[in-house]
């Protein structure tokens, strides 16, 4: 595993473009695009304030960067870098941004949720969308990129709207049976979409690409509901994490639940391995410039993984009750790229993170980690898992064992955020302002700790 | 008045005889008043009943009716008058106190009665109250008991009513918080609407783009019209469709997998069942008939094959026919079962008996001589690992001494030889050097004579005749030496040769010593 020196980012906004070739930060308010490979600068672009928000196109041909303090939207071309676009949104705010998947239309989601502008590169064209909702995820691009899920709320009643990205031409409008709707999110295969109630009310409801209702699910009444949502993607899963600490996998044929998954604070029987993450304080010798001299800094420690035997205590924290959102419950669910294992984490216990196998329904590994989980990511090629906790480590989980590797990044980097490459052969790990990138050596085997 | 008086005395004789026995008059009741004549007192023993009488008088305490003094055959009238006297009042005082008596028994009798109802009335209410008691008990034992379930009940209610509420406190504090956040939102609008309101320069939305850019697939734009309207139906119905009819595929194919190993199972179980079938030939009777079944079953199936197996009618033929052969299958396994537990009972158990105990006793023999074995063997172990530590051993002193001055003159003879082994090859790297010493010496000979013999060469023959003859020597030498390799070398081998036999034969020797 090889790492590269330290770049500098802010904002979290660093992001690798869809063909894999470019890498773009952001650096207050400029615009760095990189060769993934050399990590050469290729191309620097200046706004005119901070950067908020910064996405590719899907085709990989231009970057559009917004401020959101100013409203504006300004994007930039990787071709011909003389090209410049500003959208300036004008008193009315703006408060997201995002490219259609066409990557020629632009959506800015005005301030107060008032409207959704839809402006075109193609044509210099505007369309406007009114009554977006205000929620956890209001809007959803189908994963083929044709159609557009859209939550609206008229007259005190939830809609979605389907609109076709071509045309923006509105294909179906109907009235959901929820009373809050708190998001919505259309299967991989682009023929079903889930939407999900607030988590005052367990409730999800599927909805067929021509708007029929075709099922509707809920666990249980009363308590807090649905925190997460995620479909696998091969669209047979939808798996639901609540707030009751348990995770519920639903069927694509009978839209049942076939599966329940706990989360416990203690294991008594289970045939997962639980691995525990050990920290070892180096001892100071009295050479000290030995040290001063290693990349590593003075006081890093080293991690490795131990094999916990049953019973298992995991530490518990527990939420406040008074507050609102209380810190309970699955709040992050991903599928491996083959529907094959679903990583989870509960956040009453948030330095454990589950690992669960879907073709015999049971877990197969427990991490231990010694501080929070912050960011958890699966290999879009392998069943590799790559995780981190806020500390100068990168750990790795594939069904063959566990790794945690040391970041050699001088300084005081901790690793907040990671996003894997989409060959799988890297990984952007993503610091307070800075970033590394890892690249990952496909030779060697993984060691078993 | 002597005839009245006898009479008299008779009826007192009778009494008197009556009162034979004074203990009886006192004991009895009731007195018979018309007693029996008693035969007392007779003449002839005159004096003696008037002794006897008198005596019993005075036993009683009353006069005497005869005093000795006076005449012995008559009586004193008013003595005896006064004692009849007396013992009438006596009897009749006896006679009250009788009656007395028998009033007080008769009113003991009758408080005794009282006494035993009262008893049995208060036996009986004493039962009736332990009844009474009884079903109290009972009473508050129930009560007890439904006490502790209502107390269980409460603490249950108490429970849900406590998750109820946090569950309320919850779902109130969601409330409030999205109205805090809706109230913010609101204010915000507010200060937002007042500050549009107020301000002067209106920004307008505007984009400005350098150049218009390419669609991303290079292809134009369509009009909004019906058509496209229709087409964009057309398009979600065929992916709607497409999906549907991948899933119904996928659901196909995995049916007929399912059927497949249905069939499969059902096959197999047949055999199985046929199989054990063969060898039970008390059950033939009971199979025979399924063996009619499955036979048709058989027939059918094969007409099936030939026909797709999705119909309703076939789905649940071969559902029914797996299900039947589990069942007989499962049947069969019971009794197998059963069978299991009744074997020792049966003949084979006498044959597997003897069996297991001849084998038994093989065995145990077997162990047996194992051990002996094992003992012997340690026994002989212990002698041999005693031997060296000192003790006597009886038969091998001499041989082993015998053997160890063997040895040991053994390996004197070989530390000798390979003595005279090193001082042998001392004396042939020796002979070895000298030699060639001596062919390089001999070779500077031959070569100064060769030179000097070169130089005086002369065609003159006499001069060089006698230094030829001189000569001859070294020439001689020089041509004995000259053929010199072999010789010399020949010399050098037979001297090695014979250096070499010379070793083997001592060697050979002292082996022989």
């Amino acid at each position: 595993m090889n790492f590269s020196e330290l770049f500098k980012q802010s904002n979290h906004l660093c992001k690798v473009s869809p063909d894999g070739k470019y890498l773009a930060t952001c650096v207050q308010y400029r615009l760095v695009v990189r060769d993934m490979s050399t990590l050469q600068i290729l191309q620097l672009y200046t706004c005119l304030d901070q950067i908020s928000h910064m996405e590719w196109s899907s085709d990989s041909q231009f970057v559009l960067c917004a401020i959101y303090k100013r409203g504006l939207v300004q994007v930039w071309s990787l071709e011909q870098p003389e090209w410049h676009c500003k959208i300036d949104e004008g008193s009315i705010g703006l408060t997201s941004s995002r490219w259609s998947p066409d990557g020629r239309h632009i959506l800015n989601t005005t301030e107060f949720n008032l409207r959704i502008t839809v402006w075109s590169l193609c044509t210099k064209a505007v369309s406007y969308i009114k009554y977006p909702k205000a929620c956890q995820k209001a809007l959803d691009f189908s994963r083929d990129g044709c159609y557009m899920a859209l939550a609206e709320r008229r007259d005190c009643k939830d809609y979605v709207s389907v609109f076709v990205c071509d045309d923006w031409h509105l294909l179906r409008h109907f009235e959901t049976e929820t009373q809050d709707l708190a998001g919505l999110e259309w299967s991989p295969n682009g023929c079903v979409l889930a939407v999900w109630e607030s988590c005052l009310e367990y409730k999800v409801l599927l909805y067929s690409l021509d708007g029929r209702l075709l099922s509707t699910y809920s666990a249980y009444e009363w308590s807090l509901g649905i925190k997460s949502v995620a479909w696998s993607p091969s669209s047979q899963f939808l798996a639901i994490g609540s707030y009751d600490e348990k995770v519920r996998i639903l069927n694509h044929i009978t839209w049942k639940k076939i599966a329940q998954f706990d989360h416990p604070s203690t294991i008594t029987k289970t045939k997962a391995v639980v691995y525990k993450e050990e920290e070892k304080r180096p001892a100071l010798s009295e050479d000290l410039s030995l040290h001063l001299n290693s990349s590593s800094s003075l006081f890093s420690s080293q991690s490795k993984y131990e094999i916990l035997s049953l019973p298992v205590h995991l530490p518990v924290v527990k939420p406040d009750p008074e507050r609102a959102n209380p810190k309970i419950g699955v709040s992050n669910l991903v599928f491996s790229s083959d529907s094959r294992y679903l990583a989870t984490k509960n956040d009453s216990i948030p330095c454990v993170l589950w690992v669960w196998d879907l073709q015999s329904m049971t877990s197969v590994a427990v991490l231990e980690q010694t501080s929070p989980v912050r960011c958890f990511q699966w290999d879009p090629r392998q069943n590799r898992l790559a995780l981190c906790t806020a500390n100068a480590k990168l750990y790795l989980w594939s069904p063959g064992g566990c790794v945690a590797v040391q970041v050699p990044a001088p300084g005081g980097f901790q690793v907040q955020a990671l996003n894997w490459h989409n060959t799988g052969h890297s990984l952007v790990l993503v610091g307070k302002d800075q970033l590394c990138l890892c690249y990952m050596d496909e030779d060697q085997d993984q060691d078993q700790d | 008045m002597p005839e009245s008086f006898l009479n008299f005395k008779d009826s007192g004789c009778s009494s008197v005889e009556y009162r034979a026995s004074p203990q009886r008059m006192f004991h009895q009741p009731s007195l018979h008043r018309s007693s029996v004549c008693s035969t007392f007192c007779t003449d002839g023993n005159v004096q003696e009943c008037l002794l006897h009488i008198t005596q019993e008088m005075a036993s009683l305490g009353l006069s005497p009716i005869w005093v000795e003094s006076t005449r012995p055959s008559e009586l004193e009238v008013v003595a005896v008058l006064n004692c009849i006297h007396d013992l009438i009042q006596l009897h009749l005082k006896d006679l009250r106190a009788l009656e007395n008596m028998e009033v007080e028994q008769l009113k003991s009798n009758s408080s005794i009665d009282s006494l035993q109802i009262t008893s049995t009335q208060l036996k009986e209410e004493l039962e009736h109250y332990k009844r009474e008691n009884n079903g109290l008990h009972e009473r508050e034992r129930q009560l007890q008991h439904k006490v502790k379930s209502l107390q269980h009940g409460l603490k249950n209610e108490k429970e849900e009513v406590q998750k109820l509420q946090s569950i309320i406190s919850t779902r109130a504090g969601q409330y409030n918080h999205e109205m805090k956040r809706k109230e913010r939102e609101f204010d915000k609008l507010k200060e937002r609407l007042n500050q549009l309101l107020s301000d002067k320069k209106d920004r307008k939305q505007a984009i400005d783009v350098l150049n218009r850019v390419g669609r991303a697939d290079g292809k134009r734009s369509l009009w909004k019209t019906e058509k496209t309207e229709a087409k964009r139906e057309e398009e979600m119905y065929k992916t709607l469709l497409n999906d549907y009819d991948n899933r119904q595929r996928d659901l196909l194919q995995e049916n007929a997998e399912l059927k497949k190993i249905l069939q499969q199972m059902k096959k197999d179980m047949v055999s199985i069942l046929k199989s054990k079938k063969s060898t039970k030939t008390d059950k033939f009777e009971r199979f025979q008939k399924e063996d009619d079944d499955d036979e048709e079953e058989d027939a059918l199936n094969s007409t099936k094959h030939s026909v797709e197996l999705f119909s309703d009618d076939a789905r649940e033929q071969l559902t029914n026919g797996v299900r039947l052969q589990w069942r007989r299958l499962k049947n069969h396994m019971e009794t197998l079962d059963s069978k299991v537990g009744e074997l020792p009972d049966r003949d084979y158990s006498s044959v597997s008996g003897q069996t297991q105990e001849q084998e038994m006793e093989s065995l145990k023999l077997e162990i047996q001589k194992c051990k002996d074995f094992i003992q012997t063997q340690q026994q002989l172990l212990q002698q041999q690992l005693s031997s060296p530590c000192g003790e006597e051993v009886t038969l091998l002193p001499t041989k082993m001494q015998q053997e160890k001055e063997r040895l040991e003159g053994e390996w004197e003879t070989l530390e000798e030889q390979r003595q005279i082994f090193d001082r042998e090859r001392s004396n042939f790297t020796e002979a070895a050097i000298r030699l060639s010493h001596e062919r390089k010496s001999f070779e500077e000979n031959r070569a100064m004579w060769l030179k000097y013999h070169f130089l005086n060469l002369s065609p003159f023959p006499d001069s060089n005749k006698p230094e030829m003859q001189s000569s001859e020597s070294p020439f001689s030498i020089f041509e004995a030496e000259n053929n010199p390799g072999p010789a010399a070398e020949n010399d050098f081998h037979s001297l090695c040769e014979g250096s070499r036999t010379k070793a083997v034969s001592a060697s050979s020797e002292d082996r022989r010593q």
